[in-house]
C-alpha cells in the first residue's frame, strides 16, 4: 500500500516539524527578560510580603525555572525529568499558568474542542461557497456573475477581518436577530452536550464562520477559477463540445476534476491564514476560543499557558496540511509518494 | 514643415530617437525592458491608477502636516465624540465660499451623551493657509502655516472627532505615516533575507539547500498571526514609540520572507545550469558575484511584483497587532491604534464615524493589490 507509506512519511515530517516548531516556541516564550515568577518575586519584596515570595520561590522550583535555559526547554517538553520525574507536553502535563493559578489544561479545556470547530466550520464554508462561485466564475467568465464575485472577493481580501466581524455582527444581530458574542448561549455552558446546546452553537458560528472564511474562499475561488479558464482552453474542452455534450456535464466530467486538485491542495496553503484569522476574531468577537487566553497569556507573560496554545494552534495547522497533502496524492495519482530526492 | 531645395518636405519636430519605441504598435520587441513594461503596464488601467494613487500617496507623506488642519494629538476637550461636519458652499441659496455650520455641545443628562447642535444661522467661513499648531515637514523642518483650518470659535472636523475630542481627519492623515511605511519596512526586511536565503539554497543547493528549504517549510507551515503576537508581547513596553515601530515592522519582515525565497530557490534553480552562468564562473567570478551580477537581475522585476503583492498583508498585520493593542502604542498613530477606539459595538453603533479608519485601509490595500497584479502582467513583456 503505498499511500498507507506515504501517509507514514507524512506523519514522520509533521512530527519532525512539530519538534523544531517546539524550539521556536519555546524561544518566543522566553524572549521577554525576566519571566512571570520572577518579576512576581521582585514586586512582592518591594512591598514587603514574604508569605507571597515563599510561595513564588516554590513555584520557581516546581516548574525548574532556576535552571539553564536549554534543561528548562527538555524539561517542559518532557524529553528530561523534572522535579516530578518525566512530566511535559509529551506525558500530557501542559504546565502551570501562573496568572490563573491553576493547571493550563484546566483553563483551555473546552476551548481547544471549540477552537478546532470554528476551524472546521470555516473550512467547509470556504469548500461550500469557492466551488461552485468559482466554477460559475470560469464558465461565464466575464459577465457580470464573474466581475461581481471578483468584486466581492477582492473586498474580501482587503477589509481587516477583524472590522469585517464586528459590523457583521452588528446588522446580523439587527437584521437577523442573530446572537451577540460567544459560541452558544451563556445557559449552556458547562452543561453537557444536547440537542439544544448544539442548536444554539451552531447558530452563534454563523458569523464567525463567515468573517474567518471569508478572505480564504475569495482566494480559493480566484485560484479555482484561473484553473479552470486553464483547461476551458484545452482541445478537448473543443472537442467534448463538437461532440454536442451539455455544457454542464462536459464541465462536470473533464475540466473540473483536472482544477480540483489545486483545490485540495491549496487547503494546506490556506489554513494557517485562517487559523490565525480565527484567532484574531475569537479576540474581537469574545468566542471562547483559545484565541482570547492566547491574547491575555501574551500579555500578562504567562509563558506555560501562551506556549501550550500556540504549540496546539501549530499543531492545528501542521495536521490540517498532512491532511490536504494526503488527500491530493489519493486524489492524484500523478504524484509521487516518495519524498523528493535531494 | 519646411521644403527643402529639391523640393522634398521635412518634418519641423526635432528628431527623437526613442520616440519609435514608446509606440504600441510596433512589432519588433528588442526595445530596452523596461520599455516593454512599462508599454504593457499602461494597458492595464486599474493597475495604472492605483500605482499613480499609491505614489501622490507617499509623496504626500512629509507634508502630511501641512494638509491636516490639527496636529494628531490636539485636544478639543468641548468636542468629545463630535460627529463629522460638512463643508457647504451655498448658505441659504448665496454663495459665500466654503464654510461649516459651527457646532455646540451639550451634555444630554439621560444618556450621557453629548449632543451637538449645529448653529445654521452663522456660517464661518474656512481659513486657508492660515497659521495652526507647529508640525514638522518630513519632521525636520518647522511649519505652521496649514492647508485649511477652522475658523474662530468653531471646529472642523471632516470625520468627526474621537473619545478625546481629537480630529479624525487629521490622526488618519498622520496615520498613513506610519500605517504606510511600516510595509515598507517590513517588505524591505523580508526581501532581504527572501533573496539571501533564496539564493543561497538555489545557488548551493545540496545541504545548504536542505536545511535552507525545511526551515522555509515551517515557517510557511505556522499560523503568522500568534507569532506576531508572541513576537511583539516580547517587545519591551518602555520603548519608545519609533523604537517600537521600527521593532514591529522588522517582526513583520522576519516571518515573512519564506514564500519569497522559494520562489527566488526555484528561479536559482534552473537559472544555474545556464551557459552564461558556467562561462562566469569558469572565468573565476567568485559566487557572490555570479549572483548578485548575472542570476539576480534576471528575475528582479518579478520580485518586486511579488513583493508588491505582500505589502497589503503587513499593513493589514500592524492594524491588527495595534488594534489588539500589541502593536504600534499611543501616543504613536496609525490606522490600527485609531481602531482601537472602535474595538466594541457600542462604539460602532453610536459613534459610526470612529470606524472610518478602515476606509483608507481597505483602499490601500485594494489599490497594493491592482498595482502588484498589473505589474506581475505585465513583466512578461514578450508574452502576447
Amino acid at each position: 500500500m503505498p499511500i498507507l507509506r506515504y501517509a507514514l512519511y507524512r506523519f514522520g515530517t509533521m512530527l519532525l516539524t512539530l519538534w523544531v516548531v517546539s524550539i521556536l516556541v519555546f524561544a518566543i516564550i522566553n524572549l521577554p527578560p525576566g519571566d512571570y515568577l520572577s518579576n512576581q518575586i521582585a514586586e512582592l519584596r518591594a512591598s514587603g510580603q514574604s508569605a507571597g515570595v515563599a510561595k513564588a520561590e516554590f513555584l520557581r522550583g516546581e516548574y525548574a525555572l532556576d535552571k539553564p535555559l536549554w534543561q528548562q526547554y527538555f524539561i517542559w517538553v518532557g524529553f528530561l525529568p523534572g522535579p516530578h520525574g518525566f512530566s511535559g507536553l509529551l506525558q500530557g502535563n501542559f504546565g502551570w499558568s501562573f496568572e490563573f493559578d491553576s493547571p493550563v489544561a484546566e483553563i483551555v479545556g473546552d476551548s481547544l474542542w471549540l477552537t478546532v470547530l470554528v476551524n472546521l466550520a470555516a473550512v467547509v464554508f470556504v469548500y461550500v461557497v469557492a466551488l461552485p462561485l468559482g466554477v460559475l466564475a470560469a464558465a461565464r467568465a466575464r459577465s457580470w456573475v464573474d466581475y461581481t464575485s471578483a468584486f466581492v472577493g477582492y473586498l474580501g481580501l482587503a477589509t481587516p477581518n477583524f472590522l469585517l466581524a464586528l459590523i457583521l455582527f452588528y446588522y446580523g444581530h439587527r437584521w437577523f436577530d442573530l446572537p451577540i458574542g460567544g459560541l452558544m448561549d451563556p445557559t449552556f455552558e458547562g452543561l453537557p452536550m444536547s440537542w439544544e446546546k448544539v442548536k444554539s452553537i451552531l447558530i452563534h458560528l454563523i458569523v464567525p464562520t463567515f468573517v474567518i472564511g471569508t478572505s480564504g474562499a475569495s482566494a480559493m475561488m480566484q485560484r479555482l477559477r484561473a484553473n479552470m479558464l486553464d483547461e476551458l482552453g484545452k482541445p478537448y474542452v473543443e472537442t467534448a463540445v463538437a461532440k454536442g455534450m451539455s455544457p454542464t456535464r462536459m464541465l462536470a466530467k473533464y475540466p473540473l476534476r483536472v482544477a480540483f486538485n489545486p483545490f485540495v491542495a491549496d487547503i494546506g496553503n490556506l489554513l494557517p491564514a485562517m487559523i490565525s484569522g480565527s484567532v484574531l476574531v475569537s479576540v474581537v468577537l469574545g468566542l471562547q476560543t483559545i484565541g482570547p487566553t492566547l491574547l491575555t497569556a501574551l500579555k500578562t507573560q504567562d509563558m506555560f499557558l501562551s506556549g501550550f496554545v500556540l504549540m496546539f494552534v501549530a499543531l492545528l495547522t501542521l495536521i490540517g496540511t498532512m491532511i490536504s497533502d494526503v488527500l491530493l496524492v489519493l486524489l492524484d495519482p500523478r504524484i509521487r509518494y516518495e519524498g523528493r530526492k535531494a | 514643415m519646411t521644403q527643402l531645395p529639391d523640393g522634398r518636405f521635412v518634418d519641423d519636430a526635432p528628431y527623437d530617437p526613442d520616440a519609435a519605441l514608446q509606440e504600441l504598435e510596433r512589432k519588433d520587441l528588442d526595445a530596452p525592458n523596461w520599455v516593454l513594461i512599462w508599454r504593457k503596464f499602461k494597458t492595464h488601467r486599474l493597475g495604472l491608477i492605483s500605482g499613480a494613487f499609491l505614489l501622490i500617496c507617499y509623496l504626500l507623506l512629509p507634508v502630511i502636516g501641512f494638509i491636516a488642519p490639527y496636529v494628531p494629538n490636539q485636544r478639543l476637550s468641548e468636542h468629545l465624540y463630535a460627529p463629522p461636519q460638512s463643508i457647504n458652499l451655498f448658505h441659504e441659496g448665496e454663495f459665500i465660499g466654503p464654510f461649516i455650520y459651527p457646532m455646540t455641545s451639550k451634555a444630554d443628562l439621560e444618556t450621557f451623551q453629548w449632543v451637538f447642535k449645529p448653529d445654521l444661522d452663522t456660517p464661518r467661513k474656512l481659513d486657508f493657509f492660515c497659521e495652526g499648531k507647529t508640525y514638522h515637514i518630513a519632521g525636520l523642518i518647522a511649519s505652521d502655516t496649514h492647508l485649511f483650518c477652522a475658523p474662530k470659535g468653531a471646529t472642523v472636523f471632516l470625520w468627526g472627532s474621537d473619545r478625546l475630542g481629537r480630529d479624525i481627519f487629521s490622526r488618519i492623515l498622520y496615520g498613513a505615516q506610519l500605517s504606510l511605511t511600516v510595509g515598507l519596512i517590513g517588505i524591505s526586511v523580508s526581501f532581504v533575507l527572501g533573496i539571501f536565503f533564496g539564493s543561497v539554497a538555489g545557488y548551493f543547493g545540496g545541504r545548504i539547500d536542505w536545511g535552507i528549504n525545511r526551515v522555509i517549510e515551517v515557517l510557511r507551515s505556522l499560523p503568522e498571526l500568534p507569532l506576531w503576537l508572541a513576537l511583539s508581547a516580547a517587545v519591551p513596553s518602555n520603548w519608545s514609540p519609533v523604537a517600537v515601530f521600527f521593532i514591529i515592522s522588522i517582526i513583520l519582515g522576519i516571518l515573512d520572507w519564506p514564500g519569497l525565497a522559494r520562489s527566488v530557490r526555484a528561479k536559482f534553480l534552473s537559472l544555474r545550469e545556464e551557459e552564461y552562468v558556467r562561462a562566469a564562473e569558469m572565468m573565476g567570478a567568485s559566487s557572490g558575484r555570479v549572483i548578485r551580477k548575472h542570476l539576480i537581475p534576471n528575475f528582479m522585476s518579478h520580485l518586486i511584483a511579488s513583493a508588491t503583492l505582500s505589502i497589503p498583508a503587513m499593513i493589514l498585520g500592524e492594524t491588527a497587532l495595534s488594534f489588539l493593542g500589541l502593536g504600534l502604542r499611543a501616543p504613536a498613530v496609525s490606522w490600527g491604534v485609531m481602531l482601537n477606539d472602535a474595538q466594541n459595538l457600542a462604539s460602532i453603533e453610536i459613534y459610526p464615524w470612529t470606524a472610518i479608519p478602515m476606509l483608507p485601509i481597505i483602499i490601500v490595500v485594494l489599490a497594493f493589490n491592482f498595482f502588484g497584479d498589473g505589474l506581475r502582467d505585465s513583466l512578461d513583456p514578450y508574452q502576447q
